[in-house]
């Protein structure tokens, strides 16, 4: 297919952007295979440059022969085009919607773009199982590398490379893997080297009505227990959810099959309950005349803190587990992509120092969302403002990062990334020139050759120049566990996502840029006094009388 | 001391506010004349003042022993369990006497003593002048005068001595007005904008009734139009929702009837009276305080008490008052009903955004002591000080303070002071522990020779200015920068650390404000160090060059020795200045933070770790 064959109109002169808190500003629209470019006659600068795959949904209205298009975009913000003429207006908004709505991924941006950039470090090999799992090995032999699944044959939704306890062998995990949900056998998300407990996702047990069991998936997680403790298993779905999954094949652990386990629910939201939360907080941002009774209220109605809270609360609890009680933990949900992994990866954060630096973090990323099969391509298939809601769309992925953010505000100083880098992150989850979140798992992205033929968001976000802009200038190095609090007064909305197109943040970055000034000021002085204390002392001993005060 | 009977219970238990399990602290408990004061096993110590104690409640005894829950006025809630119900109650007894004083005497100002002579005394309370104020603002001028119809407190009992009027208006006319205002407060001036050369003026309600009018009111408002050389017509506003507005004409009293007054554009802006702040900040405690409380409890909690809409509504107010005077360049009156609540509010924000003076420490001093101690806003009775009638105390200056706090959430390199700043004033408006607040108008303070029995805030405030400094500061903004604050209902958020100072574990557990805060006084001592060293050097510099010829033959031959290298290396270490207690980390406790009901889940207890802060008496006792 030809993309000029959904673009009738090419090129709008005399339209006019109206963007919040910015003038308007009168240019030429042209359209591209994936951009929507306004560029104003001036200076020929370009005013807005806009991905189609961010356009969430599109209104059109008309006043005479003046059209207006009205584009919401994925990351929420809202512009309008005034377009003269009305068919003009007609073919801009049909263009737009078939652009932003291409069925084929090959036929996505990251498909076409070619960077403008040195490539330093090839981001689809920053982060190979084979090397994260050496971290791991040097601190324990009891788990093993398992290719079981290089033809993606046992999983379809794991990568190939699993990390699986020692002494289970592949032929146990085939067999342990037809006895969960989509083929998910228990893996290794997580090792405590402080105590060499260890966090273990999978699916949910097809245990079914008569409480079906499966003799290698008991052996394979009560290999991980150390003689005479006990692990947890953290079940994402509330008890009832959990039995009424045995009419369906599913189910849970049962106590008399896995007596060293003790089950834990801890509900947590999944897929359009979390979409509509999504849908309605976004509403309520962006009305500017509520007052404050009916903001208050449709923030609460919204349910996002809630949701949050519930998030971060069971994350906490499966780090207190491992790292307060010494006991290790399985943790699953139905299919065990969504939940499961923002608890997994959430309890990293809040155990695992490493995870809280920069490379820590796209480590984390890649291997408890990406290799883990959170189905990116699904989940962020649509945002806030998109009516046809699918029940595969949620923010899953947005909400684990607000989480981090809530702990990133309570511990300033313990990230090595900032604010900023988190919304990067959710900007390119949902539209990007990366190859890096397309498909929905790798055996997906395999198909795709994503690696030959896209470029992974890693190579760009790696390079120095890059990086500063993401770096947090407060970052001290903190080994602790760091528990963060989840009280309701203690969470707050994320401002720097949700209000971001709605208010001015001049005085708030102004009082950024200031304190950063500070920062580098202590630096520079410090570094000064450090040369002045040296010469000092080297005149002294040249003197060989040292100074007597 | 009559009423203290046990000065100190051993074994007491301090439960944690929040927890839901029964985690406690245990200690001693002490009873001074002063303070309540709680030492637990790490010689952590909990002062609580008398006067901050807001109530004192003996619930039913348990098994472990008879519980006692304090509420103090700066929201800090203590749960003791006292093992001896006989001890409880003599506690409870006299927590009960020593909380409220019957007599001004009594207060802890009287007998507070900071070891100052008298001349020092006398100059903390000259620290803020308001003859200077008046004079900064450019005033007495060519329109405006002083009078001194109130010298003696003749026409009103609650104003200040020293009021400005227009110099057009005689004692005739001042004296007509007081007499048509309710309290016979008339309308004077509380700021004058030199720039525009308009004026924030106030007063109390019109004794209107139905359809009175007074010829000499009329004349007084007509003086301060005129006494605006640029726009010839003000703005009255009357501060009060219309309705309440209303209902008052039915006394005897009520606003401004717009066809008896020439030149005025009357408003009302619809702010709540004492008696609905009193409630919804009361409901907004008792949601804030909830054990497990759900996202959903607090924002529905949130929302059914109003707070945040009166705080807005202060707020629009403000900003209203600033835009008519920045924008239409026209002087403003306001009143409320009797002038010492919300007119206090609104006028000293409304100056807050116009002139940045008073959003330095030494300029939020004298704002406060001119809006609200001088004319008369009453600090004992809405503050509680004395045993009195519980419906006149009201949060009305904690609302003041909590706007000025969200101002600078706003615009946080506005203000020269932090967020502590507002929180240790809010602290002192209860605590009566200085002679400033003690009191409801001037008249009263001068009969209870404040100035000579008490000391004044002020001082003490300064001198530990450094803790009250915003490192993000930025002065260079010219006297009349005005700000412009958004006030969309987004920007509005519960004030946590006023409502839970005192609850550590909800708070951040790394500030970046400290941090900034301590590297901005390293980098001056940093700054001086380089200075020092520079001076040095340039000394050995001066001495080789005397010698220079046999030095540098030495030199020459002798290459740094590594052993002088090493000892640089250590010395750089450990010369750094490098304040480990900046970056301590707190929270490293999963017990802290009330995660659910899985306790039971474990069976080893967390130790405790519930942080109790020094009280308000810490910084000068």
């Amino acid at each position: 297919m030809e993309f000029a064959e959904l673009i009738k109109t090419p090129r709008v002169d005399n339209v006019v952007l109206h963007r919040p808190f910015y003038p308007a500003v009168e240019g030429t629209l042209c359209l591209t295979g994936h951009h929507l470019i306004l560029s104003s006659r001036q200076d020929n600068t370009e005013e807005l440059w806009l991905l189609h795959s961010n356009i969430d949904a599109i209104d059109k209205r008309f006043v005479g022969s003046l059209g207006t298009i009205i584009i919401k975009c994925k990351d929420f913000r809202i512009i309008q085009l005034d377009i003269p003429g009305m068919e003009e207006c007609l073919n801009i908004a049909s263009s737009i919607e078939a652009l932003s709505t291409l069925d084929s991924i090959t036929l996505m941006y990251p498909f076409f773009y070619r960077p403008m950039f040195e490539v330093i470090e090839d981001g689809w090999h920053s982060f190979l199982p084979e090397q994260e799992f050496e971290l791991y090995s040097a601190a324990t032999s009891e788990w093993r590398l398992s290719y079981v699944n290089k033809e993606f044959a046992v999983c379809p939704s794991y990568p190939p490379i699993v990390i699986v306890p020692k002494s289970i062998d592949d032929e146990a995990l085939r067999k342990v893997a037809t006895f969960r949900h989509g083929g998910r056998f228990p893996v290794l998300s997580y090792y405590h080297k402080k105590n060499g407990m260890v966090i273990m996702r999978s699916g949910q047990p097809l245990t079914g009505t008569n409480g079906r069991r499966c003799k290698e998936d008991e052996k394979l997680i009560n290999a991980t227990l150390r003689a005479g403790k006990r692990g947890y298993v953290i079940d994402t779905r509330p008890l009832n959810v959990a039995q009424q999954a045995r009419a369906k094949g599913g189910g849970f652990e049962q106590e008399a099959h896995y007596p060293q386990w003790r089950r834990i629910h801890k509900s947590i939201e999944r897929y359009h309950i979390l979409q509509e939360s999504l849908i309605k907080l976004v509403e309520a941002c962006n009305e500017q005349t509520h007052n404050m009774d009916r903001w208050l209220s449709k923030l609460e109605a919204s349910n996002w803190l809630t949701h949050i809270k519930e998030i971060l609360t069971a994350a906490c609890l499966a780090a207190q587990c491992i790292d307060r009680e010494g006991a290790s933990i399985l943790i699953h949900g139905t299919e065990g992509i969504d939940s499961t992994l923002q608890v997994t990866s959430l309890a990293q954060i809040i155990l695992e120092p490493r995870s809280r630096t920069i490379r820590g973090f796209e480590a984390l990323i890649e291997r408890e969302w990406l290799q883990a099969g959170h189905p990116f391509q699904q989940r962020c298939a649509q945002s806030a403002y998109c009516a046809s809601k699918q029940k595969w769309e949620a923010p899953v992925f947005l909400l684990f990062l607000d989480c981090v953010w809530q702990i990133l505000r309570q511990f300033p100083c313990s990230f090595e990334f900032n604010e900023r880098f988190l919304i990067v992150l959710f900007e390119h989850a949902y539209a990007s020139q990366f190859g890096t979140f397309l498909g929905n798992n790798e055996s997906e992205r395999c198909k795709l050759k994503l690696q030959q033929k896209t470029m992974s968001l890693w190579s760009w976000v790696n390079r120095p120049s890059e990086l500063s802009k993401f770096t947090n200038p407060l970052f001290e190095t903190n080994n602790l566990v760091i528990w963060p609090s989840v009280a309701p007064q203690s969470l707050q909305l994320w401002e720097g996502v949700f209000l971001r197109w709605n208010r001015t943040s001049k005085y708030l970055d102004e009082a950024y840029e200031e304190m950063v000034n500070i920062i580098e000021y202590n630096k520079e002085l410090q570094a000064k006094v450090n040369i002045l204390r040296r010469q000092l002392a080297e005149l002294e001993t040249e003197d060989g009388t040292p100074d007597s005060p | 001391m009559e009423h203290i009977r046990t000065t100190k219970v051993e074994q007491v238990k301090v439960l944690d506010r929040f927890s839901t399990g029964n985690k406690s602290l245990t200690g001693t408990l002490y009873l001074t004349a002063t303070h309540l004061l709680f030492i637990d096993a790490h010689q952590k110590e909990t002062w609580i003042l008398h006067h901050h104690i807001a109530s004192v409640e003996k619930l039913a005894l348990t098994t472990t022993g008879c519980p006692l829950v304090i509420q103090c006025k700066n929201f800090r809630i203590v749960h003791f369990i006292v093992p001896r119900e006989r001890d409880c109650h003599d506690i409870y007894n006299s927590l009960l006497q020593l909380s409220k004083q019957a007599k001004y005497e009594d207060l802890y100002a009287f007998s507070y003593n900071p070891k100052q002579n008298d001349s020092e005394q006398l100059q903390g309370w000259q620290l803020i002048d308001l003859a200077e104020e008046y004079e900064r603002m450019g005033l007495p001028n060519t329109h405006w005068q002083l009078s001194d119809a109130n010298r003696e407190y003749k026409i009103c009992e609650t104003y200040p001595r020293e009021l400005y009027v227009p110099r057009i208006a005689s004692k005739p006319i001042i004296v007509g007005s007081s007499k048509f205002r309710s309290k016979g407060r008339f309308p004077v001036l509380s700021y004058y904008h030199q720039d525009k050369e308009a004026a924030i003026c106030r007063c109390s309600q019109p004794l209107s009734g139905f359809s009175a009018r007074c010829l000499e009111d009329e004349h007084l408002l007509q003086a301060i139009s005129k006494a605006n050389p640029v726009n010839r017509y003000m703005y009255v506003m009357d501060t009060r929702p219309k309705l309440n507005a209303m209902a008052n004409r039915a006394a005897g009293k009520g606003y401004e009837n717009e066809d008896n007054y020439s030149n005025i554009r009357f408003q009302f802006v619809g702010i709540e009276n004492i008696h609905v702040m009193r409630s919804s900040l009361q409901k907004l405690l008792e949601v804030s305080g909830t054990k497990g409380l759900t996202v959903n409890d607090f924002y529905s909690g949130l929302e059914s008490s109003g707070w945040l809409r009166h705080i807005k509504a202060v707020m629009d107010a403000a900003i209203f008052l600033a835009k008519a005077i920045m924008v239409e360049n026209a002087s403003v009156l306001v009143h409320c009903s009797d002038g010492w609540d919300r007119t206090s509010q609104v006028c000293s924000l409304g100056s807050l955004l116009l002139d940045s003076y008073y959003r330095t420490i030494k300029g939020f001093m004298v704002l406060i002591e001119k809006d609200w101690i001088s004319f008369g806003h009453k600090f004992s009775e809405r503050c509680g000080h004395l045993d009195g009638d519980p419906k006149e105390v009201s949060p009305v200056f904690a609302q003041f303070l909590e706007c000025v706090w969200h101002l600078t959430e706003q615009f946080p390199q506005a203000f020269e002071f932090n967020e502590a700043f507002l929180l240790q004033i809010h602290e002192h408006i209860h605590s009566c522990q200085f002679g400033n607040f003690i009191g409801n108008c001037q008249k009263e303070r001068e009969e209870l020779k404040l100035k000579e029995k008490t000391y004044s805030l002020w001082p003490f405030l300064l001198e530990d200015q450094k803790k009250y400094l915003n490192p993000l500061y930025s002065s260079k903004s010219q006297k009349f920068t005005v700000l412009e604050p958004n006030t969309i209902s987004f920007n509005f958020k519960f004030w946590r650390n006023m409502y839970h100072q005192f609850d550590r574990t909800l708070h951040p557990r790394q500030s970046i404000f400290n941090i900034i805060m301590n590297m901005n006084e390293q980098n001056q001592q940093l700054q001086k160090d380089i200075q020092d060293l520079e001076s040095k050097i340039k000394q050995r510099k001066n001495k080789q060059t005397d010698g220079v010829l046999t030095k540098e033959l030495l030199n020459s031959v002798h290459p740094e020795s590594p052993t002088l290298k090493t000892s640089l290396c250590f010395k750089e270490q450990t010369l750094l200045p490098v304040n480990d207690t900046l970056r301590t980390i707190e929270g490293s406790s999963p017990a802290d933070n009330r995660y659910s009901e899985y306790a039971e889940e474990f069976s080893k207890s967390e130790p405790a770790v519930v942080s109790l802060e020094y009280g308000v008496a810490r910084m000068t006792c």
